[in-house]
């Protein structure tokens, strides 16, 4: 009998389909404009293949920008009808449908995810975004927040290179509705897709100004923050900054919401469903590489079934396959820059050091891109390093307890508060560990869900406001 | 024989329940709105706002974990106290804020019918800003309001009652606990409610009032990293110190209710946001299947 292992033949999706231009400007006031600041090229991380080249704004783009936001503020977008907006945002819904295909090769091409993940995951989640926010927009005064709610003005947006559509869509679609105008910086490295959006904005005919993508780095981020024409912050990203936005904001009117780390205890109880429980750890810290920031980092076991259930992520995780992001097949694509990879090994080398185990199925890595395998660490407490900082990567940590209490008591020991997960068939104990995590997510028996109704975002140092749902309005109205 | 001579009240702090003298052992003249001396106050030291956030933070457990209907109770016992002491309270104002006694009794009659007010919403602020959401997806999906934790109140240096039940009801209606930093001028309705909180039913730690100067002891309270959220309403005007606090706040991402230009009107309706500020959502999934 041959014992090898079922294989699948490679199965690219075509990059044909995707025209990106050797270099791209800023999209200010309805128009590609060039920047005044340098430029900088953004990658593909599983090739390192120059992509384009980016324009980085200044000061003078920054304002520049703001500019043509007060103004489509005040002179068209927040004198118009809800319904009228509604129309734009449909429209915007419907063409990220309709390009749907594109968005998620370029998405992977730019931000190394696997395929399968950009185009099942991420692209259908942005558009269901701008389809629940269209519905708002004329119906904000029966959104729970009195009679006459009032959009704030100017939105400063600032998101991650994580989920670089789905970030843009979480920020851009409830400020629309409520009559907002925005100015948003995509990440240094993933700038392609915001660049694409802008394209949509043009082809939906959204009035000039309403929304203006301007690239860049940190910088560009600051000078956005600063600008005292914004009258509201809108971030996701790292604690640190955030950090570093709530200081600068201090003493001002700008509203600010902050989306920021995790360091999430996804918690098995000895009655849990084990199979389904190791689909929901993989998918909780290996889907997107791990570059979530509401992953399930840190796995608490009850100890009696720790053997059993490592013995079976462990098989599983072997299953994983790691490579081309455009390849269907591909569960686990590129870290994105290299300077992540950097930090994932830092961390992961100091785990190590500090005495955790280490383990990774054996798996050929790419010649050239980033890549880091999935990996996790046994024997890990809770002084560790890898179980209290967020690694942003595909590395598990893995901690036993024995009682509810002392899960609860571990899943709560870190500054951040941002989602956890909890695997048992028993109801009474989900809804008791449910009432004692503080955490904004919970996932029960599931992980790493997201839908444009259900309201995310964090306690403690993860950051302050929720996206997404009715509670996702909150953030752009007064 | 001579009059009688009054027997005068040592007033003091409120920390876990107990009534503590300042760890400092200063105090600080209280005077009547003509400028006559009342009595000293206690002068709360960084320390005792340390020990205050720290019988705060032990009194979260078990105050947040308590049934709405049963924080509702308690609330409107507390306002069953004032109503009577009613006297006490009139008085109190009287002498802080300089009021005719019609116009002080108003003044109190306000502050509790704001905690009856607030005593209401116990049960039902979840169900006004708590969900059930839609998924594209069999999954069933509630999102909760959730108490944040220990709750910094800067009290108002006008309104001495009616501004400080305003500030303080809405805090621990929802489940927080809370340090409160009174009005530095006219504290001693404030040293009043506490004697009313210790004689109601609101376990100790769960408020906590420190009389003293805002100004001193804010930063530490602001900067402390077992705070988790602060109330800037008592600086109302000082926009320099309201900017550092809020540079301090940002080190664990404290929940900032910004200091208002001016004190706000406490007789309007306060709406929601007192009570949304300090709350946080949690959202909770789970599978529908069989």
């Amino acid at each position: 009998m041959a014992t090898t292992p079922f294989e699948y033949a490679p199965a690219p999706e075509s990059r044909s389909i995707v025209d990106i231009k050797p270099s791209y400007g800023l999209f200010v006031n309805g128009e590609f404009v060039d920047g005044h600041g340098k430029s900088f090229k953004t990658i593909s991380p599983s090739t390192e293949e120059v992509l384009a080249e980016i324009a980085e704004a200044d000061e003078a783009d920054v304002d520049a920008a703001v500019r043509a936001a007060r103004k489509a503020y005040d002179k068209v977008w927040s004198r118009m009808p809800g319904r009228e907006r509604a129309k734009y945002l449909y429209r915007i819904a419907r063409i990220i449908q309709e390009r749907s295909r594109e968005l998620a090769v370029l998405e992977s091409i730019d931000n190394g995810k696997p395929i399968k993940e950009s185009r099942d995951v991420d692209i259908p989640i942005v558009a269901a975004h701008f389809f629940y926010y269209a519905g708002w927009a004329d119906k904000l005064e029966y959104a729970g927040r009195g009679t006459d709610p009032q959009p704030l003005g100017v939105a400063g947006q600032i998101i991650p290179w994580n989920f670089p559509l789905l970030m843009l869509a979480w920020k851009i679609a409830p400020a629309l509705a409520c009559g907002n105008t925005v100015v948003l910086k995509p990440a240094e490295t993933t700038p392609l897709t915001a660049l694409l959006f802008a394209e949509i904005c043009q082809q939906a005919d959204l009035p000039p100004g309403v929304v203006n993508i301007i690239t860049g780095a940190g910088g560009t981020g600051q000078a956005l923050v600063g600008h005292p024409g914004i009258d509201k912050v809108a971030f996701t990203g790292s604690t640190d900054v955030g950090k570093a936005i709530a200081r600068t904001v201090a003493g001002t009117d700008k509203k600010v919401t902050l989306e920021l780390g995790g360091k999430a205890a996804n918690i098995v109880f000895d009655d849990a469903p084990l199979d389904q429980a190791v689909e929901g750890i993989v998918t909780g810290i290996f889907f997107n590489q791990g570059h979530v920031c509401c992953a399930g980092s840190r796995l608490l076991v009850q100890e009696s079934i720790a053997d059993e259930l490592l013995a079976k992520l462990k098989r599983r995780m072997s299953t994983l396959r790691i490579g081309d992001p455009l390849d269907k097949n591909t569960d686990i694509g590129a870290i994105n820059s290299a300077e992540q990879l950097a930090r994932i090994r830092e961390l992961s080398d100091i785990g190590e050091a500090e005495g955790a185990g280490r383990w990774s199925p054996e798996c050929e890595l790419p010649s050239h891109g980033f890549w880091f395998p999935p990996t996790l660490f046994t024997g890990v407490t809770q002084a560790h390093r890898i179980a209290r900082e967020e690694i942003f990567g595909p590395v598990l940590s893995v901690l036993t307890f024995r009682t509810p209490a002392e899960a609860v008591e571990k899943a709560n020991n870190t500054p951040y508060g941002l989602s956890a997960g909890v695997w048992t068939e028993k109801g009474s104990l989900i809804l008791h560990m449910a009432n004692q995590l503080r955490a904004g997510v919970v996932w029960a028996n599931t992980f790493n869900k997201f839908d444009p109704t259900s309201p995310f975002g964090g306690f403690k140092e993860s950051g302050y406001g929720r996206e997404g749902g009715r509670h996702g309005l909150e953030a752009y109205l007064k | 024989m001579s009059d009688r001579i009054d027997v005068r009240k040592t007033y003091k702090l409120y920390i876990g329940g107990a009534f503590p003298r300042s760890e400092s052992a200063y105090s600080y003249e209280v005077k009547d709105s003509k400028g006559k001396f009342v009595a000293n106050a206690a002068l709360a030291s960084r320390k005792d706002a340390r020990d205050a956030v720290i019988a705060a933070r032990k009194a979260f457990g078990s105050w947040s974990g308590k049934t709405a209907y049963n924080r509702a109770q308690i609330l409107y016992r507390i306002a069953e106290v004032m109503e009577d002491r009613r006297p006490q309270f009139v008085q109190a104002v009287v002498q802080s804020e300089g009021l005719s006694p019609t116009k002080a009794e108003k003044v109190v009659d306000a502050a509790i019918d704001r905690l009856v007010w607030y005593a209401g919403w116990a049960d039902k602020i979840t169900q006004v800003v708590g969900n059930a959401n839609p998924v594209a997806g069999p999954f069933f999906n509630l999102s909760t309001p959730e108490p944040t934790g220990v709750v910094t109140v800067l009290a108002p240096q006008e309104s001495s009652l009616l501004g400080l039940v305003s500030v303080v009801a809405p805090v621990i209606v929802t489940g927080n606990t809370v340090v409160v930093v009174s009005s530095y001028d006219r504290p001693l309705p404030a040293v009043n409610l506490a004697e009313v909180l210790a004689t109601s039913d609101v376990p100790g730690g769960v408020v906590n009032i420190l009389t003293g100067s805002a100004a001193t002891i804010a930063p530490w309270l602001a900067a402390h990293m077992d705070v988790n959220a602060i109330d800037l309403t008592g600086i109302a005007g000082d926009a320099g110190l309201a900017t550092d606090l809020e540079v301090a706040a940002a080190d664990n991402l404290k929940r900032v209710r910004r200091a208002p230009a001016a004190e706000p009107d406490w007789t309007t309706d306060p709406g929601l946001e007192p009570m949304t500020t300090f709350l946080e959502i949690k959202t909770v999934w789970h599978p529908i299947g069989v």
